[in-house]
Formats: structure tokens, sequence, C-alpha cells
């Protein structure tokens, strides 16, 4: 245990330098989660950053808490499997929007709906940056600036919103990197809510979509409170325009797996053994 | 001398209860201190199609199938033709049919002797609701001497979650049977055992990983692996462990990481389509030292292959499927009762060495059920991998990769203090950091092979038994084959050195060239296609003998009869 009380948002980043391009949005979400933790006064040694692969998945490494950084899509089955096998934890997962919804999207589909209780953090720059700049499932679909798809993808993007809510997801939020304060905020409330959080973070890729800059121009803070009817939420997420941050929809619903209800028997280990045993039954002398 | 086996075969549709019958005859005859194996044969899908329940009953533990059958009950005749490759008949062979049924062109052929029963009737009489699996199991119980009470309490032992008249039908059904004396003339092996033990291969690697702490499984199902993972999700909840149902394979593997990195000894099992999916990340586990167990409980392959048959093909992608430099630990559970050891080894040494390590079982022991003695255990003295350095601690400089003489490094788990780190599938340098560097690529390639090459595994690497001028060699499920095979080698006076190899990767050379010393033929016993084995040992070991393949690819079983028969010709050709 370290005394976390009086750390400050600084005190949870690590030594190591950040890699990204100079204005990417991602800085501006990793100072959030360090707002976020000292807010929290999140004890580091008992929290664990998880991702997969790209540019944003490489935060882990920065936070000054336990990280695991493994293979790209996998960064939720990694966390499920940690926070289901150690319950103690505080999980945070992140990763892009490639990352997520295009090689993990059948995990991302599948941690809504299992609702295990850690955070996931979806950096979404409607790009795939790390590989320079091809579209993602989220990319405009006229967005033309790829030579891998020189006419855009053609192809409608995900409303990530709308998909976490259709597989079950109990909290959905989104953010946006031009606003860190609300940003923290959000994430101090996913970490506290107990159950699967899914904080949509549009967070600027300048390198390779320069027209984000656009962003902070259309982005709208949510005045009302979240919904908690999934019809409602599935009337906002379908229609409105992706830009819309706060916290968008909660819902009270128990996280799995449920607590233990017993704890095993000093001699269980040995029962299950001596269950293959051939029962004497009535017929052995 | 040896017992003469006595096998039979039950076949039916899908569903119709065949291998319950099996099952519960083979309980019941475990119960008079017999011992037998009882292998399940499937068509392409285990629901629906045909099933065989494959009975071997035998005076010792060295379980191959059975090659020949002394008696065929056919409760329909309809789906016999699709295990006429495994079931094979011969002059004194009796079948137990439908009077008036269409017996089958290659049944006929070998001439068997016809026992005509009408068992529907035998089964309206005994119970309205009765079922055909039931009469047959009273028929053979009396044949075999099982007592009808035995096998009646088993059978509602078996039941025990169907309701009452189910459970009434059986028994009527057992006990009306019983009565029904068979004018078949069969040699009964006697039942003097004092094996206790009665399970299936992947109830033994279940049993084996949680006796060496795995308290987290991630599971999707596939034949013919899940039933593992079905055991082990009762098993967990009784110790205390946590089982997911995964969404892929992908995911099974990722979460079974994640659980490990936690700390918690974490285990999943597939087969050759789930390893396949599964390599990517076991090569994760490797970069990042993250200690996880794959079982791979092998079927025919490539693609869906014959999900429902054994076969020994899995071995090169064990071995090679993960890419870059990718040192990891491979072994194979030699017979069911091996299940239990080697799971457990594998576990123990994939904690300790921190990497991965993955158990090949395949469909035949796996699926097959025994009675056996007490499995062996495994429960390794292990010296402490380093611990937390108290300096390091309050210097907050844990290096999680520090390349020490052994290799091994000290794992924290997170919520220790001050030991933070992020694994990492990156390169990365002693601290974790990631790194392009050639130096640090190359300080910490060195490092993750060094603790499996200078790592003593000791004496358990192979079951090695007899000498002689031939060596057989194998691994895995063979073993009982080239044992056998050699036994026979020996009646006609060729002495025979067999040698089972448990521990695959990493290679244990010196021992195995040691072992093969004075030998000067080598025959590498496996059941693939493209001879999987012979050409890795090739690739490793300078062999001084004649070195010969004996690759046999699924679904049939090997025959000992054939790989001596090989032996025997080469031995002659050579004199």
């Amino acid at each position: 245990m370290t005394d976390s009380a009086k750390l400050k948002a600084r005190d949870y980043k690590s030594a190591v330098k950040p890699i990204w391009c100079p204005g990417c949005g991602h800085f501006s979400v990793f100072n959030a989660i360090t707002k976020a933790m000292a807010a929290l006064a999140i004890d580091k040694d008992d929290t664990v950053m998880v991702s997969g692969i790209g540019c944003s998945s490489r935060l882990p490494a920065y936070v000054d808490s336990y990280g695991f950084h493994g293979v790209h899509g996998r960064g939720l089955a990694v966390g499920q499997g940690l926070k289901v096998a150690r319950p103690d934890l505080t999980v945070l997962v992140m990763g892009g929007d490639g990352d997520g919804f295009s090689i993990g999207g059948n995990h991302f589909i599948h941690a809504c709906r299992r609702n295990v209780n850690l955070t996931y953090i979806a950096m979404d720059n409607e790009v795939y940056g790390m590989t320079k700049g091809q579209a993602s499932p989220t990319t405009p679909i006229d967005w033309d600036h790829s030579t891998l798809t020189p006419h855009g993808p053609g192809v409608r993007p995900f409303k990530p919103a709308a998909l976490a809510l259709a597989a079950g997801a109990p909290w959905i939020a989104r953010a946006y990197s031009g606003n860190p304060n609300q940003m923290a905020q959000l994430i101090a409330a996913a970490v506290e809510f107990p159950g699967f959080s899914f904080l949509h973070v549009m967070s600027q890729c300048i390198t390779f979509c320069p027209e984000q800059t656009d962003w902070k121009k259309i982005v709208h803070e949510r005045a009302e409170p979240a919904l908690s009817d999934a019809d409602q939420a599935a009337k906002l997420f379908l229609h409105e325009d992706g830009f819309e941050t706060g916290l968008l929809y909660s819902e009270q619903r128990a996280s799995w797996p449920p607590a233990a209800v017993e704890t095993p028997s000093d001699g269980a280990m040995d029962a299950l053994a001596a269950s293959f045993r051939v029962s004497t039954g009535v017929t052995r002398q | 001398m040896h017992t003469r086996p006595l096998s039979i075969a039950i076949t039916g549709a899908g569903g119709a209860g065949v291998i319950s019958c099996g099952e519960l005859l083979l309980q019941g005859w475990a119960r008079q201190g017999g011992l037998g194996l009882l292998r399940k044969a499937y068509g392409p899908q285990i629901r629906g199609g045909e099933a065989a329940a494959l009975l071997k009953l035998t005076g010792s533990e060295r379980y191959t199938a059975a090659t020949q059958y002394d008696l065929i009950v056919a409760l329909d005749w309809d789906n016999f033709s699709r295990f006429e490759d495994e079931i094979q008949l011969g002059p004194d062979s009796w079948v137990l049919c439908e009077p008036g049924a269409n017996i089958p062109v290659s049944v006929a052929a070998a001439n068997p002797r016809l026992l005509q029963l009408d068992m529907a009737e035998l089964t309206a009489t005994a119970h309205p609701d009765g079922r055909v699996n039931m009469v047959v199991l009273g028929i053979l119980g009396t044949l075999l001497g099982v007592p009808t009470d035995s096998l009646c309490e088993l059978a509602g032992k078996k039941l025990r979650g169907k309701p009452q008249s189910y459970r009434d039908a059986a028994l009527a059904c057992i006990e009306h049977a019983s009565k029904t004396a068979l004018e078949c003339h069969l040699q009964v092996p006697a039942c003097d055992s004092t094996a206790l033990c009665y399970l299936s291969g992947n109830q033994a690697v279940g049993l084996g990983a949680l006796e060496a702490g795995v308290r987290f499984v991630a599971a999707y199902p596939i034949t013919p692996a899940s039933d593992v993972l079905e055991w082990m999700a009762g098993g967990l909840e009784r110790v205390g462990g946590k089982l997911v149902q995964a969404e892929d394979e992908l995911a099974a593997i990722n979460m079974t990481i994640g659980a490990a990195f936690g700390g918690v000894p974490a285990l999943t099992a597939t087969s050759g389509p789930g390893l396949a999916l599964m390599t990517e990340s076991i090569g994760l586990a490797v970069a990042s030292e993250t200690p996880v167990t794959v079982i791979n409980v092998m079927r025919g392959g490539p693609s869906t292959g014959i999900p429902t048959k054994s076969e020994q093909s899995d071995l090169n992608i064990a071995l090679y499927g993960l890419h870059g430099d990718a040192p990891h630990l491979v072994f194979a559970a030699l017979d069911i009762a091996d299940c239990v050891f080697t799971t457990s080894w594998a576990v123990q040494l994939a904690q300790h060495l921190q990497t991965a390590a993955i158990v090949l079982s395949d469909q035949f022991i796996g699926q097959s059920t025994a009675v056996i003695s007490e499995p062996r255990r495994c429960r390794m003295q292990l010296a402490a991998t380093a611990s937390a350095d108290p300096e390091e601690i309050a210097s907050d400089s844990y290096q999680r990769y520090l390349p020490t003489d052994s290799g091994v490094s000290s794992l924290a788990i997170p919520g220790e203090t001050n030991r933070r780190y992020t694994a990492d599938g990156l390169e990365h340098n002693a601290l974790g950091t990631p790194s392009a560097s050639q130096s640090d690529h190359l300080q910490q390639l060195d490092k993750r092979q060094r603790k499996l090459s200078d790592f003593d595994f000791g004496g358990d690497w192979a079951e090695i038994a007899g000498s002689g001028e031939l060596a057989l060699i194998c691994f895995g499920s063979c073993s009982a084959a080239i044992n056998e095979a050699a036994d026979l080698l020996r009646e006609r006076d060729i002495a025979t050195r067999s040698i089972s190899l448990r521990l695959l990767a990493p290679l244990q050379v010196a021992d195995l060239s040691h072992a093969l010393a004075g030998c000067e033929q080598v025959i590498v016993v496996e059941q693939n296609h493209g001879a999987q084995l012979l050409h890795y040992l090739q690739g490793h070991i300078n062999f001084q003998q004649a070195v010969h393949s004996y690759a046999m690819p699924g679904p049939v079983p090997l025959d000992p009869a054939n790989i001596a028969q090989r032996a025997l010709e080469l031995m002659n050709h050579d004199r």
C-alpha cells in the first residue's frame, strides 16, 4: 500500500516519455486519467492499466501503476480475466478505435454484455495512427486521405455508443480530448461505477486527420441528466451527431461474476480427487 | 503371462445411449476388480449421427485401443457402416443384433457367429418407457458376471437428475434383461485388480491442473477438449477458483494471461483450430513472461478435419506455431493416468519459469475412460524464484525483466508495494520499458532462452523401458502402443527399448542421445501423416543409428502388431 492521499496527478505519471505526436489528443486523456486517479486517491499498487496495440495503447507504460500492454485488440479480454481473478484490483482497459471496434470488436460486444466491473476507455480518433493513417471502423464514409481507401472507406462508420447499448453496457459516457476537466470527472465516475463503464473519448489525431481540429466547434455537453431508459438511449445514440459529451446512459445492474458465496473447505481438493475412486458399492467384498 | 483382453463394441445412433451403457458396464466391471478401457467413437459430430462404445477389458493397465472385437452389439446396423474401419471382426467374433436385420456385407464377410435377439421386444416387455441401451447393459452384465444390483445402483446414480419414471424404466430394463443368458462363450479376464480410480484423460488433466494450483480457467467450447473445461467448471467452484466462458479462443487465452498476470495460476484448454487462434497470444505470454498453461486435446486436422477422432498432428504447431523466437514449454501426456502428472508438471514449470506451457493430449486418451491405479502425482520442490528485494522496493528500482543468471527474474504481482511495472509484448529492457535496441533485444532473447535451456528438468522428460538393438521412440499417447509392440518383439527375440517422450520442448538432447546408446536401429512412431516428430528429432539429434519412420495418421488408433511387424521386417532385412 502506498499512501495515496497526498498524491497529485503528476505523481501518477511514470518516468517513461510518451511517443505521441505533438498535438495528439491522447496527451489529454493521459492527463485526465492521472487527474482522476489523484481525485480518487487511487492506490497505485492496486491499480492496473491494460491495453492492446496502437498509439493509445501505449498509455499504460506512462502511468505509474501496474500495467499490461498486450496484443492488438485483446486488451478487454486480458482486463476481464484479471478482474475476475483479482476482484480486489482496480482495472482500467484502454485502446483505440481500431483496436477496440475492429480487431477487438467481438471482445467489446461481449465485455458490454458480461458487465465485469472495470472501466474501458476507447480513444477514438477515427483512424489507424500507428500504421500511418488508414480508415478505421469509425472513419467517415467519404474520408479519402488514405491511399489504402483512396475513395473513402465507402461504408458507414460504427456508432460505438449504440453498439455498446445494444450489447448491454450499463454505463456509457463520452468525452472530448479538448475538455480534459470534464473527462477527468467522467473517468473518476467510471471507475467508481460498480460495473462495466464505457467511456468513448473523441481524441483527435491532427497528424492524419487535421480536420479534427474542428471538433471543438461541434462538441456539445449534455445538459440533461444521464438516461436510464434503454429505449430513449437507443433513440439518442442512433440519431445524435456523435459529439454529445457527458454521462449519457447509466442503469443499475449487478456486475458479473457475483461474489463467491462460500469459501472452499480445506478438504475440497482431496474430495475432488476422491470422486474418481471406484465406489465399492454394494457388491465388492 | 498376460491375460488375453476381451473387446466389446456397442454401436448405435448418437443419443441412443451406447456410451452410457459402456460407462456403466465398465464401472460395474471395475467394482468387481476388473481392469478396462472405454474408448468413445463418434461420427463427425458429437450429437446425432452415430456413436460407439468400444470396451477393452484387460489384465493390465497398459491401455491400447482394441484392434479386433470379440463381441459386437449392434443396436441397429444403419450406423455400423461408419465404424467399419475401426471395428474389425474375426471368425471367432460374436455379433449380437436384432433378428431379421440386414447384416452389412463387411460384417458378413468376416463370418462371425450371430446371436439374434429381439432386444426391442425385450425392452417393451421390461417397461413401456424402457430403452434398449439399458437392456444391453443387463445382458452384458450377466455375460461378464457383474451383479445386477450393482449395475442398477450405478444406473440410479447416473440418472439421479432424471424423473423417477425414467429411472424406474432403466432399472426394470437392466433387471429384466439380466435374466437373458447369451449362447456365447467368451473368455472373461480375471478380476483381481486393486486399481481404484475410474476417469478419463480430460478429467485427469483437470485434476492435475487443480492440484497444481490452477484457480482460473477461460473456456471456449471445442471438441474434444470441452470436457476438460466442463469438469473444471465444477472443480473450480469447489476449490474456490473462477471459470469464464469466453466469446472465442482469442479471448480465452487473453483472459488466461490476464488472470496469470494477476498472480492466479491460469489455464485454458482447446483443440487444433483453437490452438491456431491462440498462437499470437501464447507468444505474448512468452514475451511478457506471463505463466500460462494451454491444454491441446488433439484431433484430426487440418482445418475442421475430423473433430471427434484422434490424431497427433498438432506437434508442429505446438513446437513452431509462435512467431518470432519464442522459446516455450511443450509436453505430451503419455496415457490417461499420466494426464494428471504431466498437466501438474506443466503448470508448475510454467509458473516457475514464467512462460507458456502447451500440453498435448488427444481424443484417444482425452475422451476414453479407464480403470487405473491411483495416478502418480507431481509435487515439485522448486527453489523460490528470486523474491522481492527490500532495497529495490525502498528505492523504487524494481527491474521486472532483469537478466539474471538463470534467466528467471523476480515476478511482481499487482498489489505488491513499489514493484509496479508494465508487462509488455513489445520488446523491452530490464525495467520493462519498450525498446527497439539491438542490445536489449539480444539480452531479453538470451534471457528467455536461458531459463529453459539451463533448467534441470530431471528424469521425467521421458519414460524409458527395456534395452536392446532396436529403439522405438514416440510422444504422448502412442506410449502404450510402442510398449505393447516392444513386448511382441521380445517374444520374437528382438530386444527392444521404448522411449516415450513427455517433454518435447525444450528437447532433452543429451538425455535422449544417451538413452539411445547401444541401439542400432530407431523407429520413430507417431500418429500423423507428416512424420512431425521424426523431423523434429532429426533437427536436434545427431543420430548414430539408422532412423526409420512409422507415421500413420488417425483416426484409427495405432496397432501395436503393425508397429512390431514393421520392426521385424526392418530387423530381418538388416540381418
